[in-house]
């Protein structure tokens, strides 16, 4: 085994343990089988398990989807790739009046196991329809579980976890972490949706982040380490289920908040985390709660400008410190 | 009433169209039965009644597998109880009782059997073509020769999804039937007036390389021998097929809507070939003496009436049921 795998090469070996584990698995979605993904993250796949359980689809996300919950309602588990998260959209019915009610409205008749794996996220330059982190889209739906991994082992082990669900989960994988490197999975390794990681331990300031945010969280933790501001970050890994407990749990012994998102600050995930808080961990706070989000404007093209917007290792840094100084 | 369900093209005699025959007269019924208790305020919401359409659910379900999937619109009362759901379980669910199919979850809407594989009633128009399309790619890749059929009105042939789900059934050679009811109207408006194809169904499947029928949908035996081949078909690996069954919907839209919009004369002369008198004039034919029919009626109102009495002393739906079901774990818990 390699000492190191990249975020990529995590995702298709993630489908592939699950698909040798369960003949019922089978992947759907545009360009995944022969051409191994646009983000080359199903490489192998097609070889390994063939054109039955690797299907090529016509770029017809509401097919896609659609279809997917069909087959998850009758006996198999599909793992649909929709490429870019932005194309949700082109089949925004699917997750937020279909696969989320089906259950709820059929009173527990229909059961839908199915994996919607997407590219979120920007950093890449992809301009305003090809970047955006839309994973509070997903938040608003009661009904879909929310993955969004931040390194290559969780995408893994969060990958199986998800398969093996029978409730539907949409799975965000970052486009802008496919390159990075980490530590493989072990073998068998599950990680349990809803299950929050403290990536680094810290003693004055609790930073939650997601996906893309937890290296920027760690990175502002490191340069802020030799200034005696300690700050332990949280990867959240899941938001439905969404880990109040170890948030919580945290601050109990660091008593500062800061939650770093990708999604706009307006309807983003950490809202919810900061009522959730405000709520219940109100007494356990000596100072306001910090929301870092990008900036409530389409993702521009340019990297000066799209470095404007996203939460960056400076602007996490500063904002940490200035929440330090309250 | 699933006795049928081995009989292919042609093939059905007078005991099993006489069958039918009580089937669509006991759907009739119950679609009276909802209206009128929609009118005295023992149902809510709202309902799309199918009185009109008895025969294209009908003739299809006896075509059909026991366990072939049936995905149907907020317009499938008809195919929820041609299916196997009991007139008494939908009427529960119309009248919010905790007997009703969905527990009081679905409604009008969304009636659902599935281990009668009635997977469902879905009211975003077309969103169901793709789910059939998906369940029949699971059914070949399971190798079951179970067949999925997605019942949709001309409405949904306007929809992007009934176009998807075309290319993709056709693409992978899907055993899928896409069967429309074409009422000739979409909601309040004529289709023909915002559709460039006369066969707003038919028409379109030769672009996806699709043999598409029109069959005339008020003749049980039409739609049963065209389901029958076209399941048949599926079966064998060929593919999709697309059936246009023209028919007519007694009532307007929903309860709220009066039909007005219709040309004087029109519900009259679609009255003549009524699902029910084209059965009766057939059944005659065939022998079957005017006693044998007033039994089947008889025995038909007095299941209705049962049903209609059984969901009215049912218990209310539990309350507690708004906090089940969401996860396969039957709870709704989101976080920790």
């Amino acid at each position: 085994m390699a000492d190191v795998i990249t975020y990529r090469d995590a995702v298709a070996e993630g489908i592939a343990r699950e698909m040798r584990r369960d003949p019922s698995v089978v992947c759907l979605g545009e360009d995944i089988g022969a051409a191994g993904g646009v983000f080359k993250t199903t490489v192998g796949l097609y070889d390994e398990f063939g054109p039955d359980r690797i299907r090529d689809t016509p770029i017809s996300e509401q097919a896609i989807v659609g279809a997917a919950m069909g087959a998850a309602m009758t006996g198999i588990r599909p793992v649909a790739e929709i490429m870019f998260s932005d194309f949700l959209a082109c089949c925004w019915d699917y997750l937020a009046n279909e696969i989320p009610k089906v259950r709820y409205m059929t009173g527990g008749q229909v059961t839908v196991p199915l994996v919607i794996r997407t590219a979120n996220g920007g950093g890449l330059g992809f301009g305003a329809q090809h970047s955006q982190a839309v994973e509070n889209w997903a938040l608003t739906v009661p009904g879909l579980k929310i993955a969004a991994p931040s390194n290559p082992a969780d995408v893994v082990g969060l990958m199986a976890a998800a398969i093996r669900s029978d409730d539907p989960v949409v799975f965000f994988e970052h486009k802008g972490l496919f390159a990075s490197k980490g530590t493989p999975a072990p073998p068998e390794h599950v990680v349990e949706l809803g299950q929050a990681g403290i990536v680094r331990e810290g003693s004055d300031v609790t930073v939650v982040a997601l996906a893309s945010t937890v290296p920027t969280a760690l990175a502002a933790a490191e340069r802020l380490a030799p200034e005696d501001i300690s700050a332990e970050v949280i990867d959240l890994r899941c938001l439905i289920p969404l880990d109040v407990r170890t948030v919580l749990t945290s601050l109990q012994h660091t008593s500062r908040l800061v939650i770093v998102e990708e999604n706009p600050y307006q309807g983003g995930w950490g809202a919810t985390l900061a009522s959730l808080v405000a709520d219940e961990g109100f007494d356990l706070l000596d100072a306001p709660i910090k929301r870092i989000a990008s900036a409530c404007v389409p993702l521009p093209f340019a990297d000066a400008l799209e470095e404007r917007v996203i939460p960056t290792t400076d602007s996490v840094t500063d904002q940490i410190r200035r929440l330090m100084a309250y | 009433m699933t006795g049928t369900s081995t009989q292919q093209a042609g093939q059905l005699d007078a005991a099993a169209l006489l069958s039918l025959y009580e089937q669509m007269s006991v759907i009739r019924r119950t679609e009276k039965a909802a209206h009128d208790l929609f009118m005295s305020g023992l149902v809510k919401g709202t309902t799309h009644l199918a009185a009109g359409h008895e025969a294209v659910a009908v003739g299809a379900s006896a075509a059909l597998r026991p366990d072939d999937y049936v995905f149907a619109t907020y317009r499938g009362h008809h195919h929820a109880i041609a299916r196997g759901a009991t007139p008494e379980e939908c009427l529960a669910e119309l009248m919010s009782k905790a007997t009703g199919l969905c527990r009081g979850k679905g409604g009008s809407m969304h009636l659902t059997k599935v281990d009668t594989g009635m997977l469902g009633s879905y009211a975003i128009v077309g969103s169901h073509l793709p789910m059939a399309a998906g369940a029949a790619w699971s059914a070949q890749v399971r190798g079951t020769g179970q067949v999925a059929v997605a019942f949709f009105g001309d409405g949904a042939t306007n929809i992007g999804a009934f176009h998807e789900a075309l290319n993709l059934a056709a693409v992978w050679q899907l055993p899928v039937l896409f069967i429309c009811e074409n009422n000739f109207y979409m909601e309040y408006t004529p289709i023909s007036s915002v559709t460039p194809v006369a066969n707003p169904a038919a028409d379109r499947a030769p672009g996806y390389g699709i043999p598409g029928e029109v069959i005339d949908g008020n003749d049980v035996l039409t739609v049963h021998d065209a389901v029958a081949r076209a399941a048949e078909r599926a079966r064998a690996g060929d593919g999709p097929t697309v059936i246009e069954a023209q028919t007519y919907r007694h009532y307007g839209h929903s309860r709220t809507d009066p039909a007005k919009y219709r040309p004087d004369g029109e519900l009259e002369q679609w009255l003549e070939r009524d699902p029910l008198t084209v059965a009766h004039r057939h059944l005659t034919q065939l022998g079957i003496a005017g006693d044998e029919l007033a039994q089947a009626d008889s025995r038909a109102e007095q299941v209705v009436a049962n049903a209609v009495d059984a969901a009215k002393n049912a218990p209310d739906a539990d309350p507690a049921e708004a906090f089940t079901d969401v996860w396969a774990d039957g709870g709704s818990t989101w976080r920790t």
